[in-house]
């Protein structure tokens, strides 16, 4: 999901987590029952339409073509230069939230992909037992004890938690493809990794839309549960209203 | 005959007891494996058969899924308001919905490998987590944990949570929100409507 946030670049960003603050902070009504984690439910349900609605009509159609035309060996690399770039930013994430090793771990990635994975287009490092890592500004806030904040749905970007808004603003600050100078360069590798991310989501696609009875709460939900799961590093204790 | 009797009769128990002894860990990996290799035989699941699907998950997987615990955590708090009758018709549903998602996962998913990941765990536990990682031919692994309680009959899986989005828990709210605007009813009759428009899709030969 975290391509989708680079794309438009930290020009688009700014005035958008404006407003988005602003209407959070207003709050909307809604009917039914509220949830608490969710106060702006009406104003993001709207903004969900309007992202669904951009997806179904150009997003997803383009997304198809890619994975229909490209076979899945240059998919997969695609995807690991991209991942590749990221491994620096891990590296500097994990430090801040304490966990050196791993640090040491995305960086050797990033040595390593970039030499024999000839410039990240393999991922060798995996195969060399050193495992990829997620983390980004948002989850070492998280780390470091800031609560997710209301649940926010921005338009183009997607789902966030308050929190993970702020994170996005400095993510994007040190975002390696959103730092080419070269504007054309830098459009082409925002849009190609906006597309490639976009295609690895189609099979969640038909599951989201078997599972779900509310795709709204549904995507909601899972993205808070996500998010939370990778503040705890994929072991989250439970919640303590379970059962 | 009586000895004869008597033999079948330890016989048995000892299989049964066998079948309970089968470590969680170990459980997971027979049933993932026997799946898997369904899977990329079966030329009709491979094409998108959903049919066919959700018979290999019935016959191979569910008999080891707790599917009343899932429902119990799935409603939470208001499955205490709901009476006899409306809990085993939530657990029809619920079972109804989760076997269809996932047979659509198998299809989606088809061309993974697994890595199970070890597992530390008391004698005496009863309640663990088992944690795999599952490659994708693109893209980044997913985590997919399965977690597992000793009953009677052995291990039973009651929740699987996939890049740590519980597929159970993760239906909380919107439950809580059927409850709130049609009581537990609602909530059942709002469960039928979806499944009979899976089944529906299903019939029709839509993937």
């Amino acid at each position: 999901m975290r391509g989708r946030l680079f794309v438009f670049g930290r020009h688009v960003l700014a005035p958008l987590l404006a407003v988005a603050a602003i209407v959070s902070s207003g709050g909307c009504a809604t009917s039914g029952a509220r949830d608490a984690r969710d106060p702006a439910e009406g104003f993001n349900r709207a903004v969900f339409a309007f992202n669904e609605g951009l997806d179904a009509a150009v997003l997803r159609p383009v997304a198809v073509g890619y994975d229909a035309v490209l076979p899945t060996p240059v998919r997969s690399g695609v995807s690991n230069v991209y991942d590749n770039l990221a491994d620096l930013f891990i590296a500097a994430n994990n430090l801040l939230q304490g966990k050196p090793a791993d640090a040491v771990n995305d960086a050797a990635r990033f040595v390593f992909n970039s030499t024999f994975g000839i410039l990240g287009i393999f991922d060798v490092a995996t195969e060399m037992g050193l495992e990829k890592h997620e983390e980004d500004f948002g989850q070492t806030f998280g780390r470091w004890g800031v609560g997710p904040g209301p649940y926010l749905m921005l338009p183009l970007l997607g789902p966030r938690d308050a929190r993970d808004a702020a994170g996005l603003v400095l993510d994007s600050l040190v975002d390696p493809v959103g730092n080419v100078g070269h504007v054309p360069t830098r459009n082409t590798l925002s849009a190609v990794r906006l597309v490639n991310t976009r295609a690895t989501l189609l099979p969640a696609d038909k599951i989201i839309e078997a599972a779900a009875l509310d795709k709204y709460s549904y995507l909601r939900d899972a993205y808070l549960q996500r998010r939370r799961s990778l503040v705890f590093d994929g072991r989250p204790p439970r919640e303590p209203d379970e059962e | 005959m009586k000895r004869l009797i008597a033999t079948l009769a330890s016989l048995l128990s000892i299989s049964a007891a066998v079948a309970q002894d089968i470590a969680p860990d170990a459980l997971v990996r027979s049933v993932s494996s026997d799946v898997l290799e369904i899977v990329h035989k079966d030329k009709d699941i491979q094409s998108g058969n959903i049919a066919k699907a959700v018979e290999l998950a019935e016959a191979k997987v569910l008999p080891h899924f707790d599917f009343a615990h899932m429902t119990r955590l799935a409603v939470g708090k208001d499955w205490r308001k709901a009476s006899p009758e409306q809990q085993k018709a939530l657990v029809d549903e619920f079972r109804t919905l989760l076997v269809r998602t996932y047979s659509k996962a198998f299809i989606e998913y088809r061309n993974q490998t697994i890595e199970y990941k070890p597992l530390k765990m008391q004698p005496t536990e009863t309640d663990v987590w088992v944690r795999t990682l599952v490659n994708q031919t693109t893209g980044k692994p997913v985590q997919i944990d399965y977690n597992l309680e000793k009953t009677d009959q052995g291990w039973k899986v009651y929740d699987i949570s996939v890049a740590g989005v519980s597929l159970v828990t993760n239906y909380r709210s919107s439950f809580a929100q059927e409850v709130s605007l049609g009581g537990v009813d609602g909530l059942v009759a709002s469960l039928r409507a979806k499944n009979k428009a899976g089944a529906a899709s299903v019939a029709a030969g839509k993937k």
